[in-house]
């Protein structure tokens, strides 16, 4: 095993551990943790089996390895920030209707 | 009797709130309708909210600020809880003469509609708004007759009228941002029939208008894309 494979492994196993810390303290839900652990799953996969990536470009007929890397991590990334304005939406309308209610609660209130 | 909740939504409009609140409560001794002003103060940083409770009006604060499509969704909401008869729409900034309130029931009543819509542009009288602007207006004028074969003149419009049946709509679903134009498409698209009467407006007395000249662009760009999807989305 060379240098950079050890690092990168420590490295994932670094990310995964600080990931299962933020889900121990509340600070991150499990829905968006199960992305961000199988990326650092993908990430130790490679790490371990450096041809691996060499096999995958040839198999997808990608000229040079590393530009698969980057591709791939591209289309995650936007994939995952879709994901994320998605939630945003859907947190700003949750958040309309609980300050509409809100505004209606505390007339009613005033009224009594 | 006939209950009217008037629903002003206000940011920062202090200086204007009293002049509109007074001319409505002129008008109530005119018909056997009740007009009722329903303030929604949407985190105004001015005083607006104690201006409205010396106005003994019904106010509706607001924790966060929501925008002008959150702001009147409370409004709808609170005329719907409370079981009103209609709904009126009223900029806080004195834009929309309550004068010409009676104008849009009539309309209604007349025409049997369901949503009235007080446009500048039926006959040209009044405050015509900026050249600019105009063309805005045009261009949604176009979009709207392209999608619903319906001319309307003035799709911008605040000014509006509506019966318990469009109330129920607008409960429901109510456009946030630059609400005037989908809203329109959401009301043709659930079967509700909508109408425009001519009416005067005039220009702002105090606060700024909520679209300055750099969002003019993101504004037109944003509610076409808005109108096309709630077009496709209600055909379904």
């Amino acid at each position: 095993m060379e240098k950079i494979q050890i690092i990168a492994i420590l490295i994932s196993f670094v990310f995964l551990a600080y990931i299962a810390w933020l889900i121990v303290k509340g600070k991150l839900r499990e829905e968006y943790a199960i992305v961000w652990i199988a990326c650092t799953i993908v990430l130790i996969i490679f790490s371990v089996w450096r041809a691996g990536l060499d096999v995958m470009a040839k198999l997808i007929g990608v000229y040079s390895p590393p530009n698969l890397v980057f591709s791939g991590a591209i289309l995650a990334i936007l994939i995952y920030l879709l994901h994320l304005s998605v939630t945003v939406s859907r947190l700003q309308k949750q958040n309309k209707s609980l300050a509409q209610e809100i505004a209606l609660l505390k007339e009613k209130m005033e009224k009594k | 009797m006939k209950k009217v909740a008037i629903i002003i939504p206000c940011f920062n409009e202090q200086e204007a709130l009293p002049l509109v609140i007074n001319e409505i409560r002129q008008l109530n001794k005119i018909e056997s309708y009740e007009y009722i002003p329903v303030v929604i103060n949407d985190c105004s940083i001015d005083n607006t909210y104690e201006v409205a409770k010396n106005l003994q009006c019904i106010v509706l604060n607001l924790p966060v600020n929501l925008g002008i499509g959150g702001a009147v969704q409370t409004g709808i909401k609170y005329a719907f809880e409370n079981n009103f008869d209609f709904a009126l729409q009223l900029d806080g900034d004195g834009q929309h003469p309550p004068a010409e309130i009676e104008k849009l029931i009539h309309c209604m009543t007349d025409q049997n509609l369901d949503v009235v819509i007080g446009s500048r542009f039926l006959r040209r009288n009044g405050f015509q708004s900026s050249i600019a602007r105009r063309m805005g207006i045009n261009f949604f004028k176009g979009l709207i007759k392209i999608l619903t074969s319906q001319t309307i003149t003035d799709a911008t419009s605040g000014f509006r009228l509506l019966n318990k049946k469009a109330i129920n709509i607008a409960y429901e679903y109510y456009p946030d941002e630059y609400p005037e134009p989908e809203a329109i498409i959401l009301y043709i698209k659930n079967h509700l029939n909508v109408g425009e009467v001519a009416v005067n407006m005039r220009e702002r007395i105090g606060g700024t208008s909520s679209i300055g000249t750099f969002a003019s662009l993101y504004y037109m760009f944003k509610v076409s894309i808005a109108i096309i999807f709630t077009f496709i989305r209600s055909n379904k």
